[in-house]
């Protein structure tokens, strides 16, 4: 912890960096994200085994943005994030530096690469309750599974808190807003809630970095994490390539490549 | 003037029997897949005695999702129209926390501002609040800054108080709970003098509302607003659980041949909230409707509605994915008058 501080001190008092995100003391036991912008306030920050939130999901935010120069305080998964923003073009190498923790000590990273070499040393596997509840209702009937989800979704009250939570959900029009033509209903009723979930795990497909943080965000406790976890799964398996392992990759889902092992696409 | 009685623990059990005989639903506090849901009431220890249930009991009297009106084409330009009356079934909310009592009449005083909603009021006569003081609270609490305190019966119809001996005082505040009293005659025994009530939870005053609204006339450019919102991440989770929060939006869902008019829960949190057609959006950034939360709630419903638009439970700050504590940030804006 006082190498993060040490190394926050020395980048917002260089100006190398205009803003260090990171984890602040929340209420109680909670980490919630801090902005510090002062080499005064770098005393707040926090790194501890609770502090588990992707931030980056500030990353594309305007009001942060406008801030200047970035250094975020990066799990391995908020690492993932940053290689997946930037393949889709969300980020800019010179605005970003990234101040990874992996297994507890700090690391300045400030290129992309940089940031692809160390993500490969991380082990990427979801935890191991999570695949194990991804097992479970993979080996249940279709009827089983689609009662579990009824279950589940019926606590909806769609907040989004799993859509802003998201680093990866930062369309400034998302479709769940559009209304001219409305593609998915806007009220929290069975239809409006599965077709919410199942429209957001699609489009997570291929770009989900396994994080969970829109499953801890989620205040009624719904897993939907293991949506977008289990479409990530699938597409690693269907075409070998994972989301954020690189900022170079072009998305799975909408590349063709004349060498496409299915016969009728060709 | 109210009445009070006392009520054996035992006699509780008889109490939601009778009830349920009646023909009315019990809802209230129980524990659901490890959280607390405002549900269905079977056995006194069904009830979670402490703790806030995660979303309120609002949707009891304004539901997530409602039907106001269906329609069909009938060829040409004739459309049928057809009304939609109010589902409202008698429901008693057993066991709620005094804080949510009190938040009903925050609703009440929205719902009846100019037009009367029937979808509202059909449900608010037809539901009987019996609360339970607390005992306990948490550092989200905060019911004590806005003038009221873990045992206020303010609200409720009835309102249970537990004794240090076992079972509860009841005091019976309004004639819907007088009503209830009398389908379970034998389980209240009348009490005079005064009773050995376990001491309500201590949750200590954090700021002075009227004193916060004073603040907030002059702190609307105040930089604190961009300040305490940089980690909103603009979801709705914070008004979709509130208690009193009571914006909706309205939603048409049609094909070639029907359609119906939903009434929809909404937030002021979210960017889509206040965009326009022409595009603009008058609350552009999050400051505006991070701010825009904090005044409707604290300046302009006392202001035009003589009340706050706020009761103090937490919910809010325990919903919150990114931890906006709402009784730290009123306490930082009503200390400080300068800043900005």
């Amino acid at each position: 912890m006082e190498a993060l501080k040490s190394k926050a001190q020395e980048l917002l008092a260089a100006g190398t960096v205009k803003v260090v995100i990171g984890y602040g003391k929340g209420t109680g036991e909670n980490r919630r994200p801090i902005f510090v912008r002062t080499a005064e306030r770098v005393a707040d920050l926090v790194v501890d085994t609770a502090c588990t939130q992707n931030l980056a999901t500030y990353l594309t935010k305007a009001e942060i943005r406008t801030l200047g120069r970035m250094a975020i305080v990066a799990v391995p998964s908020t690492l993932r994030s940053i290689l997946q923003l930037a393949a889709e073009k969300q980020l800019r190498e010179e605005n970003i530096l990234a101040l990874a923790i992996i297994d507890g000590a700090v690391r300045e990273l400030a290129t992309f690469d940089a940031i692809e070499e160390a993500v490969a040393t991380v082990p990427d596997a979801m935890g191991e309750a999570d695949q194990k509840m991804i097992d479970k209702l993979t080996a249940m009937s279709v009827s089983e599974r689609r009662a579990f989800w009824a279950g589940e979704l019926g606590r909806c009250v769609k907040c989004y808190a799993c859509r802003s939570s998201c680093p990866m959900c930062y369309c400034e029009r998302c479709t769940m807003d559009c209304n001219r033509p409305q593609w998915i209903p806007v009220a929290s009723h069975a239809l409006g809630n599965l077709e919410y979930h199942m429209v957001r795990a699609m489009h997570l497909a291929g770009r989900c970095v396994q994080c969970g943080t829109c499953g801890t965000a989620c205040p009624v406790g719904i897993p939907v994490h293991l949506l977008t976890f289990f479409a990530e799964q699938t597409v690693r398996r269907q075409f070998g390539q994972k989301g954020g392992a690189s900022a170079k990759l072009d998305y799975a889902m909408s590349t063709f490549k004349p060498d496409d092992k299915e016969t009728f696409i060709r | 003037m109210s009445e009070r009685y006392t009520i054996p623990e035992a006699s509780v059990g008889y109490l939601l029997q009778e009830l349920a005989k009646s023909g009315r639903r019990v809802l209230g506090p129980k524990v659901v897949a490890g959280r607390i849901e405002i549900t269905n009431i079977k056995s006194f220890a069904d009830v979670v005695k402490h703790g806030q249930s995660v979303v309120s009991a609002k949707g009891v009297v304004f539901p997530k999702v409602e039907r106001l009106l269906r329609y069909r084409f009938e060829g040409g330009k004739n459309i049928a129209l057809d009304d939609v009356e109010p589902q409202a079934h008698p429901t008693v909310l057993f066991g709620l926390r005094p804080c949510e009592a009190r938040a009903f009449h925050a609703l009440d005083v929205v719902f009846n501002w100019d037009s009367k909603d029937k979808f509202f009021n059909a449900r608010m006569a037809n539901t009987t609040v019996i609360a339970l003081s607390c005992t306990q609270a948490d550092e989200s609490c905060f019911c004590t800054s806005l003038g009221s305190r873990p045992d206020d019966p303010q609200g409720s119809d009835i309102l249970l108080s537990p004794l240090n001996a076992g079972g509860f005082v009841a005091e019976v505040v309004t004639e819907k709970g007088k009503a209830l009293v009398a389908l379970a005659n034998d389980a209240f025994q009348p009490l005079s003098g005064q009773a050995d009530v376990v001491p309500p939870a201590t949750v200590a005053a954090a700021f002075d509302a009227k004193d916060l609204q004073q603040k907030l006339a002059a702190q609307f450019d105040s930089a604190l607003w961009a300040e305490q919102s940089l980690r909103c991440v603009g979801c709705g989770a914070c008004a979709f659980v509130c208690p009193t929060c009571v914006c909706f939006d309205i939603q048409d869902e049609a094909d070639t041949k029907q359609g119906q008019r939903l009434r929809a829960w909404d937030s002021c949190g979210m960017r889509i909230f206040t965009l326009h057609a022409s595009g603009h959006n008058p609350r552009d950034k999050q400051s505006q409707r991070w701010r825009q939360r904090v005044y409707h709630k604290f300046a302009y419903y006392p202001e035009r509605l003589g009340t706050l638009g706020c009761v103090g439970c937490g919910k809010c700050s325990r919903a919150c994915p990114v931890d906006m504590n709402l009784k730290q940030h009123l306490a930082q804006a009503a200390k400080s008058a300068t800043l900005g």
